[in-house]
């Protein structure tokens, strides 16, 4: 049974028992054409309904990393391996995946609606089945009455609340989330944290979600991976146990002050005592 | 409010100061009417060799638009060429430099030798003006499509046929009508030149061979008025070139959107 993004919550079921984690990086390293090494020797597994974040400064190969996963880029040696659907992997079905870029990435001469039924219309349906899924998942970001309008009458909030919607509209197994917010305002930016939270914790989807925020990473992860830089390595894996669900409280509160100070001080560390 | 007023009331004052400056100058210093005719005197010229005028200026509008949507035509098939092949485009971009920086002036007379047809002839000149700015602007549109949006279609598993209609034919869209306003106007320009260069040869044709004609028998007045027709037809093609980009890319580009919301 697998948990749906926009179908009706089916509560705890929603956590499937897959045995077979739902990303399976081994010794990944990336070299580029120009002989920057980007990445060495990633050792990462995501579990399915994991919501783990990748925290590192810029330039650290994050995006990189999550493009390797994408299968947006090879990675030069280790292997990648995906497990969804029930297959292992081989080439991933196209709509399994969704990705939302730091920028929102949206075709300005199409419409909120338009936008959003962009998976389907690269395969090729779009039938009232695939209207309706578009409409859910616009709601589910919260921009009903919007479906008709266009990216440039929608605010930088709005416009990543239509690109985190596109994402979803397919129902993937995985969500890789490269940076979503970095570019919005601080209190669009919480805000955006608040509605991703509620995402999660209603349907467990499995997230992959690239920060250079500390705070943020406590706040909405289960999991967190620390990478530094030059080549790009994980330093340091720390499962996160505040509970759930996570509000505005959680953040005021001891437990939340003291995991983001760990994970600072390992941060920090880890770059040779300068974060 | 204020603005709109402000734009269309300063230019025409100007344009009324200049043209009484003008009328003043040539009647206070008595200059001959084959020299310098005052705009009263072009304005009666247009008023009774209009109906005469407008039949020429009928020709060069028609070579003109042809040779424009053979550009716009044209010039997105071989763009869309381009983009599909970069071997292509690098093999054959430099000759389309080639025929765009030489002067249409020194090649006209070898076309009108070749081309028989003298229609024909003055439309693959203004033709040959007009499709550059098209095609290389076009190129570039097709080329510049969102680096992350490229990666996005990939992802959902486009094919290239998909990418080109949905993602690089739209992008390219603004620019291709930047590539056209411009060539409306060169369209025009190519069109005189090559009826100028035909009119020596003796071939009747539109308005610049009415230019030629009436500067041959010093109509200096009718010289003139077809001169000021000229320039309203280029004004108009642009004008319509504008309003069309403009009605259809309206919730595309920046350039359209922003001015849309002041």
């Amino acid at each position: 049974m697998k948990s749906s993004f926009l179908g009706t919550p089916d509560g705890a079921n929603a956590i499937d028992t897959a045995p077979l984690p739902i990303v399976e990086l081994r010794a990944v390293g990336k070299r580029f054409a120009s002989g920057v090494v980007a990445l060495a020797g990633i050792d990462l597994t995501v579990g399915r309904g994991e919501f783990l974040s990748i925290l590192g400064p810029s330039g650290c190969g994050k995006s990189t990393l999550l493009r390797i996963v994408a299968g947006l880029a090879p990675p030069s040696t280790g292997m990648c391996q995906l497990t969804m659907g029930g297959i292992t992997g081989g080439r991933v079905a196209a709509g399994r995946i969704g990705f939302v870029f730091q920028d929102p990435t949206l075709m300005p001469w199409s419409t909120v609606t338009g936008n959003v039924l962009l998976p389907f219309r690269i395969a090729g349906r779009v039938g009232p089945r695939e209207r309706e899924r578009a409409a859910t998942a616009i709601r589910a970001v919260g921009l009903d009455g919007f479906a008709t309008a266009y990216p440039h009458q929608l605010s930088g909030g709005m416009r990543m609340r239509v690109s985190i919607a596109r994402a979803l509209v397919t129902d993937p197994d995985l969500l890789l989330l490269d940076e979503p917010f970095a570019a919005l305002d601080e209190i669009t930016r919480l805000a955006l944290n608040d509605d991703l939270l509620r995402l999660w914790e209603r349907h467990r989807p499995t997230i992959l979600f690239v920060t250079h925020s500390v705070f943020e990473s406590v706040y909405l992860s289960t999991r967190i991976a620390v990478m530094t830089a030059r080549p790009g390595r994980i330093v340091a894996d720390l499962p996160v146990d505040l509970p759930h669900p996570r509000t505005r409280e959680t953040r005021s509160s001891p437990d939340y002050a003291a995991m983001c100070d760990s994970v600072s001080a390992t941060l920090g560390r880890a770059m040779g005592g300068a974060p | 409010m204020n603005g709109l007023w402000l734009r269309i009331l300063a230019p025409l004052l100007v344009g009324a100061v200049f043209l009484a400056v003008w009328e003043g100058v040539c009647r206070g210093f008595g200059i001959k009417t084959y020299i310098l005719p005052p705009p009263s005197l072009i304005a009666l010229s247009l008023w009774t060799d209009g109906p005469g005028l407008l039949g020429s200026l009928w020709v060069t509008l028609q070579i003109t638009l042809a040779a424009l949507a053979a550009a716009a035509i044209l010039g997105g098939l071989i763009s869309l060429v381009f983009s599909l092949s970069r071997v292509i485009e690098i093999s054959f971009f430099p000759y389309a430099v080639i025929l765009q920086v030489t002067p249409i002036v020194a090649i006209a007379p070898l076309i009108i030798i070749w081309v028989h047809t003298p229609f024909l002839a003055l439309l693959t000149c203004a033709w040959i003006v007009a499709f550059f700015p098209i095609v290389s602007n076009t190129t570039v549109g097709l080329n510049s499509a969102d680096r992350n949006l490229l990666a996005l279609f990939r992802l959902y598993g486009a094919s290239t046929f998909q990418v080109l209609c949905h993602l690089r034919v739209p992008t390219a869209l603004p620019y291709f009508f930047a590539g056209l306003r411009i060539s409306g106007g060169l369209a025009l320009i190519g069109a005189v030149v090559a009826e100028f260069v035909a009119g020596t040869g003796g071939a009747e044709t539109g308005l610049a061979y009415r230019i030629l004609e009436a500067g041959y028998r010093l109509a200096i007045p009718r010289l003139f008025a077809a001169l000021f027709l000229l320039s309203v037809t280029g004004i108009a093609i642009y004008l319509v070139l504008d309003l069309i980009s403009r009605r259809l890319l309206r919730h595309w580009h920046e350039s359209v959107a922003t001015e849309e919301e002041e």
